[in-house]
């Protein structure tokens, strides 16, 4: 039956992998978030591969161990408080004396290029986007693709005759 | 020429878009249209024998300003496909709701049955 | 170099082309994939790894929305026959745009030659010149992204957020399709 496979997820050896893997790949994003000032990646690219790693809990283990990882509530809270965190680095220009509104307030000394606390106030924009995009993307994808499809194999069964 | 093969992918998503019936292959030719507009900016910030925008330490700005592929084009495509998935999700969504209150996913149904 | 590029987007192309014309749902989203996975590569050999590494993960992510969409859903058309009138018009359409778009990149700059060598005071230049010592960030594209033109990613993260609100709301459960029954609320 349907329901049976979006609310218990898949089988023993797909669960296995993915309790293995997740961990390797939540790493690797917020390693593209930190150093996104100095090789590639940046918050965007570390907010998608966070929230693959979340996806891939729900796939593997059906929606509620995916959400008792991350609950709803909590991931609509960190998606308004990284785009806030972003907002408010953008604020922080304008206190300066001659100051704008997106102006990078810390300034790097010479010696510390290639460094991860280098390049201003890069990093911490880095971090709020990341928090966003990743909470955004799996919070969409929760509602969209696994609570759905349970709500209309529910429906379907009570439908029939 | 490389750039008419990017405008050919945009125009088999266009005709797509035209020409189906689906509401989902709708969006799935929405969002191969999307992937030649992308293509086809970085395409034309593309410098020959050129190296990624990233600074290494041991290469003079002036050398790198000359060899560096452009990096604005790359930001902005960088921004613009995040924001797909995101109006893909919004379709998506729409879709599915369409589903459910003509319980059929053909654009001629859809648009003869009222309310 | 030239060539490897210009087969890879015939490719894309050709699988672009299976998507839109197979009847079936499944096959489409495949093919959709391969579009996405072959411009990814198509990104590396163009000198933008930044760019590849969102396009992979966001294929990947659209590809899972797309297909957990349509399993299990009737998606047959209604009236099997293909209306000739559609057709000829999609093609007559993008015939049109396709001989004005060919004209057009007549006046283009070859291929090899980036935009900003076109014009004196473009702003890419001045972007990677003064890059790592006005930002202090050896990653060009992101000091581009966070610093110097910071209103757009500002753009971008609302434009994600309002598009995420409206997926919500749409989704949102308050009857159900034939009336007898009703649910409210989404939680």
């Amino acid at each position: 039956m349907k329901a049976d496979r979006h609310t218990e997820g898949m089988g023993i050896i797909v669960k296995t992998v993915a309790r293995w893997l997740k961990g390797f790949i939540l790493l690797y994003g917020i390693y593209l978030v930190l150093y996104g000032h100095i090789t590639p990646g940046g918050g965007f690219a570390g907010g998608v591969v966070i929230s693959c790693a979340f996806i891939l809990l729900t796939l593997a283990g059906g929606e509620n161990h995916g959400l008792r990882f991350f609950p709803k509530t909590a991931s609509s809270t960190l998606d308004s408080m990284g785009l806030l965190l972003f907002l408010a680095i953008a604020w922080l220009g304008t206190w300066w004396l001659g100051g704008a509104f997106f102006k990078n307030v810390i300034s790097t000394p010479e010696q510390a290029y290639f460094t991860l606390f280098s390049g201003g106030t890069i990093p911490l924009s880095n971090i709020g986007l990341g928090l966003k995009v990743a909470s955004s993307l799996f919070l969409v994808f929760t509602v969209l693709a696994a609570f759905r499809l349970a709500m209309d194999a529910a429906d379907k069964d009570e439908d029939e005759p | 020429m490389i750039y008419s093969l990017s405008l050919l992918l945009i125009l088999v998503g266009l005709y797509g878009v035209i020409v189906s019936r689906n509401t989902l292959k709708i969006v799935i030719s929405l969002v191969i249209m999307e992937h030649g507009v992308h293509l086809l900016l970085i395409l034309v910030g593309y410098r020959a024998g050129g190296q990624p925008p990233i600074v290494d330490p041991e290469t003079a700005m002036a050398v790198f300003a000359g060899q560096a592929v452009d990096p604005l084009p790359q930001a902005l495509v960088l921004t613009s496909i995040v924001i797909g998935l995101g109006v893909l999700a919004l379709l998506v969504a729409l879709c599915v709701r369409l589903y459910e209150r003509y319980g059929t996913f053909d654009v001629t149904e859809i648009r003869r049955l009222r309310g | 170099m030239i060539e490897v590029l210009a087969i890879l987007i015939l490719l894309s192309v050709i699988a672009a082309i299976v998507a839109v014309e197979t009847e079936e749902l499944l096959p489409a989203v495949i093919a959709l994939g391969a579009v996405g996975f072959l411009l990814a590569i198509i990104f590396v050999f163009l000198a933008a790894p930044d760019v590849a590494i969102v396009q992979i993960g966001v294929e990947v992510i659209s590809l899972v929305i797309l297909i957990r969409a349509t399993l299990g859903r009737d998606t047959k058309p209604a009236t099997p026959r293909r209306r000739i009138f559609g057709t000829i018009v999609g093609v007559a359409v993008v015939g049109a745009i396709g001989l004005f778009g060919v004209r057009i990149f007549t006046e283009f700059p070859g291929f090899g030659s980036p935009v900003m060598d076109r014009f004196v005071d473009a702003p890419s230049v001045t972007y990677l010149l003064d890059g790592l010592s006005s930002v202090g960030a050896p990653n060009i594209v992101t000091a581009v992204l966070l610093d110097f033109r910071a209103y757009d990613t500002l753009g971008e993260a609302t434009v994600l957020f309002t598009a995420v609100l409206g997926a919500l709301v749409i989704l949102r459960r308050k009857a159900r399709v034939h009336g007898d029954k009703e649910e409210d609320g989404k939680k």
